[in-house]
């Protein structure tokens, strides 16, 4: 199968602390995989690795962007280019711009993919006005898809919670990604909202053709959206495999219930 | 060799008035993530309370040293209210609100006490007498360090220790220090917060009054503005030694008074201030958590 | 009706102020010629003063907690505030517009001189005001060194005269284009800090260029100043004063248009979106692909440009310059009509700028009290008002179905 991402001995180091060690993963495409551990255990350090936040101290990040045969380092690569270059994320703790409308929201992430400059907003030519006009006509069209149409022109701190994690996605996939980075998606949302979630996800996926790699700790989320799962523990890779062979992977069942209990 | 010395001890003399301005400044940088900007007024504030004082007790014919004791005694007290009260109206209502919202508040408050004591007193430079005799012991070293300075020193040494007792060994010293880990966490046991913000306010209002009385009286005049400036340079100091670390802003204040004095000496005085500036930005630039600041990371 | 506690908390403020104040309000010192002043009216007033505003502040404070209180319960207000209903009315604001506008142009007309020149002032400052609103208002960075751009405006145009005759025409896009040189090279070293670490490293290059300026004789002509700067030509012909300060008020309002025009188009644009995002949430704006360092550049650097344009204007106004102009307490003053107006709020701004630099001029009596009032001001307004007198009208991007989709 042909990868997306491929991470290679990762590693991280804050001060005499090592958060992540010697860790690989791999994504390939259309592929759905999720990135499972107790907490603490340094999965969204890991995000903020691959996504430029922090430098990883040592180990390697190759993305494969759609129609490149050559794999592309992003190790210490500014967040910024990271998301040109394809990598979209959402925050554990939701970050949306609460100021800003939804539609406003979306169109941040369209940012990247557009090219007004200062003196284009000055003039206002026929190619900026060209260009803001399609970017409020992909945002719509994103909200739709992702079924947020009818908050459009709200302020995004008005919008109930779980809309709000839906509009971080949104937001994400109005870069354009190819793969979609989603840190604990289900936090704080009622079994109703995960199962629109649920679908939702594997919509992007099978529509959009994007890659998903998801930091989760709903087990019942995990097991149905994934193809793998990748299971860390104090920053090291202990298992990976289908979502059957890790509910009976010994050493998962370890690291989440602890040693007394496994008996 | 004797100019080094004098220098050196010069740099030292103005490092302990910065660091006893700075203390402020770190204390509430620590717990409330705020610059207080008026800080400086306050400073200002004690020593022009202190000079008050002394010009009235001086028409009654008290003794220099007890004006100098009483004076000092009714600087803090006027400092630590002010300090406290400035803490109620300008930044308490303002806890939730956006940090730069606080900043602006401080700045507006800086702004608004300058300018009190300039109408209510005088714009002119008053001179604030020495009370400070000099010590027959100290002749033969007077080229290099001055009574008033080994005063300054000594005061500073003793306030440090009271300091670090305070905030090592009391129940509101430990009430502090959880405060500025973790705000929700601390009200959740129990510490009342709002409490533990005046202490720290109040606390850094009587070191600066303490290093306000001592430098009026090193330097022979104040008027309305030193706050300004003085304060802005022990922040430079708090921020040196890494913002929110107390041993940092002691130190950092004897670096910026050392830099200062040798660059004053050996290089010119004219750009004294844009020493302090430049050391400054250069900090921030190449070591943004200072000397002994732990660097921070939001967490994502 | 008041409640007996709220008197009681009264009298308690009001003792506790006059003790506050005692010692700098009541007693005036000379220690030269050792006389003592004992004021007590002073305390009586203070007593009284408290006494009463004690009770205008709880007021305030109740109804800023009851507002709080209809946004947590989800029913806020729906009453859309007066000034954005007058903005949004085009039967109001039209006729209004071309009012305001007759009145603008007939200005130097109808008053004299006198007032005229303080309206040039005053317009000098509604750009500076336009111009720090991109910086601190939309894109969130605190900026209190702001006047070194005015200076370097202001001392472009009177050295490239001084040494090279340069005109006025000449100079003003110079000092705009140095302008925003300065902004990009204060702007590169701060990129990396925090909202109050650049207030105060921005803060100190301020009084860094200041101190230049005041020590560095061969240049700057020192404390002194530069004198004799030609006022604007019309057509080559030299104009009298009162001529030509009616000619510098039609620049002025010239470039204050055209301030609002390009600040306006830049606010619905994409850079403008990615200055508001980056104020919101830095780090989520990084991973939305946004460059953090180029949008804080482009925003200080077309700050500083109306700074560096406002500075030339001013040399050419006043005809001369020297560093006492260009102190941190210009800065604030600039920051003072941002806030009051509404930040990132181009009408507030305005309206900032006008109360600010006007009702100072024409309560001459109270002049000396100014610096006080904006001192108050500024906590007031963050306490109670944070939005300013006319908060942010900002037009957020509406959709209006598919096939039309525009920006309403």
């Amino acid at each position: 199968m042909e990868s997306v991402l491929k991470v290679q001995n990762l590693g991280m180091n804050f001060g005499g602390l090592r958060a992540l060690d010697d860790l690989d993963l791999d994504v390939c495409r259309n592929e759905i995989v999720a990135l499972i551990g107790p907490n603490g255990a340094g999965k969204t350090t890991f995000f903020n690795c691959i996504t430029g936040i922090y430098p990883p101290t040592d180990g390697d990040v190759f993305i494969f962007a759609r129609g490149m045969d050559k794999p592309d380092r992003i190790n210490g690569v500014k967040p910024n280019k990271v998301t040109e270059k394809g990598l979209a994320r959402t925050f554990q703790n939701i970050r949306l711009f609460p100021n800003m409308t939804v539609l406003e929201n979306v169109m941040i992430g369209r940012h990247c993919r557009m090219h007004a400059g200062v003196l284009g907003a000055i003039l206002r030519g026929r190619s900026t006005i060209r260009e803001e006009k399609k970017a409020v006509e992909d945002s719509y069209a994103i909200l739709e898809k992702i079924g947020l149409a009818q908050f459009v022109d709200e302020f995004a701190k008005n919008l109930p919670y779980g809309a709000q994690r839906r509009l971080e996605i949104a937001r994400a996939m109005a870069t354009e990604p190819f793969l979609l980075l989603l840190d604990e998606p289900a936090a704080g949302m009622n079994p109703y909202e995960t199962r629109e979630l649920d679908e939702l996800i594997k919509q992007i996926r099978d529509e959009e053709g994007i890659s998903i790699l998801l930091i989760e700790h709903d087990m019942k989320l995990v097991m149905s959206l994934s193809d793998r799962i990748f299971v860390v523990d104090y920053g090291k890779k202990i298992a990976q495999g289908t979502p059957e062979e890790i509910r009976n992977n010994p050493v998962v069942i370890k690291a989440y219930l602890g040693e007394e209990i496994d008996a | 060799m004797d100019y080094f010395l004098e220098l050196f001890l010069g740099g030292l003399t103005r490092g302990s008035i910065y660091a006893l301005i700075a203390l402020g400044y770190t204390m509430v940088y620590g717990i409330i993530e705020l610059i207080n900007f008026a800080h400086g007024e306050i400073y200002m504030i004690g020593a022009f309370t202190a000079l008050i004082v002394i010009s009235v007790l001086t028409l009654m014919g008290m003794n220099a040293i007890a004006m100098l004791v009483i004076a000092g005694v009714v600087a803090v007290l006027y400092s630590c209210a002010y300090g406290y009260t400035v803490e109620k109206i300008a930044y308490k209502p303002l806890r939730n609100a956006p940090r730069l919202s606080a900043l602006i508040s401080a700045i507006g408050m800086s702004l608004f006490l300058q300018n009190y004591v300039l109408l209510a007193q005088t714009s002119d430079f008053l001179p604030f007498p020495n009370l400070i005799p000099e010590f027959e012991f100290m002749e033969r070293y007077a080229h290099i360090i001055g009574s008033t300075e080994i005063v300054i020193l000594i005061t500073t040494t003793i306030v440090m220790i009271l300091l670090t007792i305070l905030i090592k060994f009391t129940r509101i010293g430990k009430a502090m220090r959880a405060t500025s880990q973790d705000k929700t966490m601390a009200t959740l046991v129990g510490i009342n917060v709002n409490r533990v913000i005046s202490v720290t306010f109040i606390v850094g209002s009587a070191t600066a009054a303490i290093g306000g009385v001592l430098i009026a009286s090193h330097v022979g005049m104040i008027n309305f503005y030193v706050g300004f400036i003085a304060g802005i340079k022990a922040f430079v100091a708090a921020v040196l030694g890494g913002i929110g670390s107390i041993p940092g802003a002691v130190l950092g204040s004897f670096v910026l008074g050392w830099t200062e004095s040798f660059a004053t000496g050996y290089v010119s005085s004219d750009y004294e201030d844009v020493f302090a500036f430049l050391f400054l930005v250069l900090i921030l630039i190449f070591r943004p958590a200072g000397i002994l600041g732990r660097s921070e990371k939001n967490k994502i | 009706m008041i409640k007996i506690d709220e008197i009681k908390r009264a009298v308690l403020v009001s003792i506790w102020f006059m003790f506050l104040t005692f010692p700098i309000m009541v007693i005036r010192v000379n220690p030269v010629e050792h006389i003592v002043e004992w004021r007590w009216k002073n305390m009586v007033l203070v007593g009284i003063g408290s006494f009463l505003l004690s009770f205008v502040w709880n007021y305030l404070m109740k109804r800023k907690e009851l507002g709080f209180k209809k946004v947590e319960a989800g029913e806020e207000e729906n009453v859309v505030p007066l000034t954005r209903r007058i903005l949004g009315e085009k039967r109001i604001y039209i006729p209004a517009l071309v009012i305001f506008g007759i009145f603008t142009i007939s200005f130097p007309f109808i008053f004299s001189m006198y007032q005229t020149t303080i309206m040039v002032t005053a317009l000098i400052y509604v750009m500076l005001g336009l111009g720090l609103n991109i910086v601190v208002g939309l894109a969130g960075l605190l900026d209190l060194g702001y006047v070194a751009f005015y200076a370097v405006g202001a001392y472009a145009y009177a050295l490239l005269n001084y040494h090279f005759g340069l005109s006025f025409w000449v100079a003003l896009p110079i000092g705009g284009a140095l302008g925003a040189i300065f902004g990009i090279l204060l702007g590169f070293p701060v990129l990396r800090l925090r909202g109050d670490y650049l207030a105060i490293v921005t803060l100190g290059f301020g009084e860094i260029i200041r101190i230049i300026l005041e020590n560095w004789n061969e240049f700057s002509f020192g404390p002194s100043g530069i004198a004799n700067i030609p006022r604007p030509p019309l057509f080559g012909i030299d104009l009298s004063v009162h001529g030509s300060t009616t000619y510098i008020y039609y620049i002025m309002i010239a470039l204050c248009v055209f301030t609002i025009f390009v600040v306006n188009r830049l606010q619905d644009s994409r850079v403008g979106r990615a200055w508001i995002a980056l104020r919101e949430d830095e780090i989520a704006c990084q991973a939305m692909g946004i460059d953090k360092a180029r949008t804080k550049l482009t925003a200080f650097s077309l700050g500083a440009t109306w700074a560096g344009m406002a500075g030339v204007v001013f040399a050419a106004k006043t005809t001369f310059v020297n560093p006492a102009s260009f102190t941190i307490w210009e800065s604030i003053i600039i920051l003072c009509i941002v806030v009051l107006g509404g930040m990132g709020s181009i009408i507030g701004v305005i309206a900032g700028a006008l109360v600010l630099i006007l009702t100072p001029e024409y309560l001459r009596a109270f002049s000396e009290y100014r610096m006080l009032a904006f001192g108050t001001l500024l906590v007031v307004m963050m306490v109670f008002r944070p939005g300013g007198i006319i908060p942010n009208v900002r037009r957020t991007y509406k959709f209006k179905g598919v096939k039309n989709a525009d920006k309403s």
